[in-house]
């Protein structure tokens, strides 16, 4: 591939787009002294449909996507990312971080009118967030009762301190409630209500076409005095990128979430004034750029075969020509837009030195044979997004100049979960890491040693250190919330001396969404939020 | 009746077939690497290994290769497809849903490829090597080198982004449900450019065989006694030479049946249908085996019930077929 050559049309396109979004903060400003108006149909891009919609028991952007209007959760992420009520008032942690209360709200009742309790509450802890719920199995790991003293007070108990702002940056994500007289006969998998969901949020659910649309309508006896404005939400099943990028230009479509258009579309829209493309409200939906490797190699189980690697790739350069200012140079697994726990980028950095890298690996003993080649590895791409292909790409050509073959391998979803966190087969792999908010939510399981083997997204490397288990193991129940950030920065420095896996870039998730549109994108999750303030001009 | 016997032979013949392929199918999807709960872990963005466990024992993914195989075909002989796992609802529902959008598409753009492709083939054999035969073998070649998905974009970007004639994709308007003659018509919106960028392409294959077998029958012996008679040339093609080139494009309908349903899976991605093409491509992509499996038997069925049609079709065209059973 000619770098030189692309770089010349990637940047002009991306620039522009840059310069578009850099300037979308102020017309939203200006419209905000505007009458909301009520009424109007707001149709939603749906990429990839999931096999159910209650976000209680999968917590995954697809879900909160379309579940997140209809069901709500105990507490949600305001404008600054700080933890608000929505249907808890307030909570309390015991000075020793073993019990957690929540106020409930009062007044409020199921899109059946069936009124809303602590006993739901307690119901879908127990059952759904305990048992089934991604991630949340894991956080509620030792929460051993819920007790409901009146209808409107849930008491959680732990068995181990848990940190209260972990549990308020993960519940944004692993709080929805579910009702329980729908879920409590029968099993929760099954249950017809999953595909018809029952909540208690803005928009009550009219119909799901499996392939075609789902419908959601404005529900009248919402908590919030005057919300929602919108009619109705529809939800498009487009499977095809270009032809989602035509829908929206054909104005049948107001909004394309999370990444859901080609690289080259989204710069495209960018210029046109109909429509509004910004990396804003998707902060608390931050991702990473991985490279794992396989300590099963015995090459890859030398630390300075891995710093070379990373010294070997012109991240810069990459993110520059390829993915523009959607994307930028990642300093280790807590990205910088956790403002609560970013320790900065003083911490082992390893920026492009060819030369270096060169010297690592003469040093490791893995000199240059015939034809400059070392050695070669199989790299496994994820194939969520064209930037992991492109990136993919990169290092196979960037390690090649170091004399490292890299082959890749592709696969689809299933399998490539499969061939590297179940059957390790693989030297290198690269996806992307999500961060939930808080490192404890779905980050250090990629380090902590002991996960079991297939366990997606985690530390399946043949990888142990025992100042790192701890230092995560101390970080999980420390509940003062200053020296949790400080064992956070001590991990990033380790995990980034160590290097099992390396993050070099670091992205949010691009929005295109109709200039008419009104209250977007003013959350950290507004994707996932539940639009009960959305609104569209005439 | 002798043709009946003959179809029911066919009929008879194509069921060993059809186990074959689900075998066949059930195997090869046992290769592929990772099965549902990996696919639905992918989605899921990540969950715990117990949950992977009890996911696997819900599916019926704990069982041997050899125990779900002799399951799927148990199930299959009392006419049950099974269950499907990103549904959760029986296959048979499922592809019952996703069967009319596909067989409306497949039909309207059969019929239109083969009456045009009959039209231009007869009038380019008619005008050989003068300009509209090199005008219409041309178009032909151009329709046949395009792909279809880059045919159906920009089908879209001139109709419904720039005219605003046609709506973009979907099967049917979401904002207002019409009914009745007006429902008909709102489908009959959303289904012609995905018509035409199907058929454009079977119609380049339907001209070329059209004029080929045209210009091969107009050089017969009973051709030239037709013209011998004094009919005149209008008559000789409609009533002599048309009826014998017709044929091989026959013979081809009942072959394409069955392409038609693999093709469409691009078409309907980018017109955003809710057909079979794109359920199957999403079975194996969520590794579904059971709807996949689901999918080929009716696709199966369907081409042998297009190919049964067909050779009732030879028999009333070429009543020698019917006679020599």
């Amino acid at each position: 591939m000619d770098l030189t050559r692309l770089e010349i049309n990637r940047r002009t396109a991306l620039l522009t787009s840059a310069a578009i979004a850099a300037n979308v903060i102020n017309p939203m400003r200006a419209f905000a002294q505007e009458t909301p108006r009520k009424g109007g149909v707001f149709n939603v891009h749906y990429g990839a449909e999931q096999r159910q919609l209650n976000p209680s028991i999968q917590a995954s952007t697809g879900v909160y996507i379309i579940g997140g209007k209809i069901q709500e959760n105990l507490v949600d992420l305001d404008a600054n990312g700080q933890p608000v009520g929505v249907l808890a008032e307030s909570w309390e942690a015991a000075p020793d971080g073993k019990t957690v209360t929540f106020k409930l709200r009062k007044g409020v009742t199921w899109h059946d009118g069936k009124p809303f309790t602590s006993a739901d509450v307690e119901f879908t802890a127990m059952n759904m967030w305990k048992k089934i719920l991604n991630y949340g199995s894991t956080l509620q790991l030792f929460l051993t009762a819920v007790d409901t003293p009146d209808p409107q007070t849930a008491v959680f108990h732990y068995e181990r301190p848990m940190p209260l702002n972990l549990l308020l940056r993960a519940l944004p994500d692993l709080g929805y409630i579910s009702a329980k007289h729908l879920y409590e006969s029968g099993d929760i998998r099954q249950n017809p209500t999953n595909l018809a969901p029952v909540g208690t949020g803005p928009f009550k659910f009219v119909k799901y076409e499996r392939g075609q649309y789902i419908i959601a309508d404005r529900n009248p006896d919402y908590w919030r005095p005057n919300a929602p404005y919108l009619d109705r939400i529809v939800w498009r099943v487009i499977t095809d990128r270009a032809a989602a990028a035509a829908q929206m230009e054909a104005g049948e479509l107001h909004y394309s979430p999370f990444s859901g258009l080609t690289i080259s579309d989204m710069a495209r829209l960018s210029k046109d004034k109909r429509f509004i493309v910004s990396t804003k409200g998707n902060e608390g939906n931050a991702r990473t750029n991985t490279i794992e490797f396989n300590f099963r190699r015995k090459e890859l189980s030398d630390i300075r075969v891995r710093r070379a690697v990373a010294h070997a790739i012109n991240v810069p350069f990459f993110i520059d020509n390829f993915l523009g200012d959607f994307a930028k140079l990642g300093t280790g697994p807590i990205p910088s837009t956790s403002t609560d726990f970013y320790p900065g980028a003083n911490t082992p950095q390893y920026p492009y030195d060819k030369a270096k890298a060169a010297a690592l690996l003469d040093e490791a003993g893995f000199k240059a044979g015939a034809g400059g080649t070392r050695f070669s590895l199989k790299l496994l791409p994820a194939p969520w997004g064209e930037d992991i292909s492109l990136w993919s790409t990169f290092v196979q050509q960037s390690l090649g100049e170091v004399g490292i073959t890299v082959d890749i391998v592709r696969n689809d979803g299933g399998g490539f979960l499969k061939q590297v966190y179940d059957g390790h087969a693989f030297d290198l792999a690269s996806g992307w890491h999500q961060y939930r908010n808080d490192p404890a939510v779905s980050t250090t399981v990629w380090y902590r040693s002991g996960q079991p083997k297939g366990a997606p997204w985690t530390n399946q490397w043949d990888w142990q250190d025992a100042t790192v288990d701890k230092t995560i193991d101390d970080a999980a129940t420390e509940i003062d919330p200053a020296r949790r950030k400080a064992l956070y920065a001590e991990f990033v420095k380790e995990v980034n001396t160590e290097l099992p896996v390396w993050m070099p870039i670091e992205q949010i998730f691009v929005t295109v969404i109709s200039a008419k549109a009104r209250n977007h994108s003013n959350t950290p999750r507004w994707g996932s939020a539940s639009w009960h303030d959305l609104w569209l001009s005439a | 009746m002798r043709i009946l016997g003959l179809a029911g032979r066919r009929l008879a013949a194509s069921i060993p077939t059809l186990i074959l392929i689900l075998i066949g199918v059930f195997l090869l999807l046992q290769l592929a690497p990772g099965d549902t709960v990996d696919a639905l872990m992918a989605q899921m963005g990540g969950g715990d290994a117990a949950t992977a466990r009890e996911l696997r024992k819900f599916y019926g993914l704990d069982l041997s290769v050899p125990v779900q195989l002799g399951n799927y075909l148990w199930r299959l002989i009392r006419l049950d497809l099974g269950f499907s796992s990103i549904y959760g609802k029986p296959v048979a529902t499922v592809i019952l849903e996703r069967l009319p959008p596909t067989i409306l598409l497949m039909t309207a753009s059969l019929s239109f490829a083969f009456f045009f492709g009959l039209l231009f083939g007869v009038i380019a054999a008619r005008g050989v090597n003068r300009w509209p035969d090199t005008l219409i073998s041309t178009l032909g070649l151009i329709f046949y080198a395009t792909p279809s998905f880059w045919f159906g974009l920009m089908a879209i970007v001139v109709f419904s982004i720039y005219l605003q004639w046609l709506p973009a994709g979907g099967f049917q308007d979401i904002g207002t449900v019409q009914t009745g003659i007006w429902g008909v018509i709102d489908i009959a919106k959303h289904l012609v450019l995905p018509t035409l960028t199907l058929g454009l392409i079977f119609l380049a294959i339907y001209l070329r065989i059209m004029r080929a077998s045209m210009l091969e029958v107009l050089n017969l012996d009973y051709v030239r006694t037709a013209r011998a008679k004094g009919l005149d040339e209008t008559r000789v093609v409609t009533r002599h030479v048309l009826r014998n080139a017709l044929l091989p494009m026959v013979t081809l309908i009942g072959l394409q049946a069955g392409t038609m349903l693999g093709g469409s899976v691009v078409v309907e991605s980018v017109f955003s249908l809710p057909g079979l093409g794109r359920l199957a491509y999403e079975s194996v992509v969520q590794r579904d085996l059971n709807t996949l499996l689901g999918i080929v038997f009716v696709s199966a069925l369907l081409v042998i019930v297009v190919n049964f049609i067909v050779d009732l079709l030879y028999a009333r065209l070429d009543p020698r077929i019917a006679a020599e059973g």
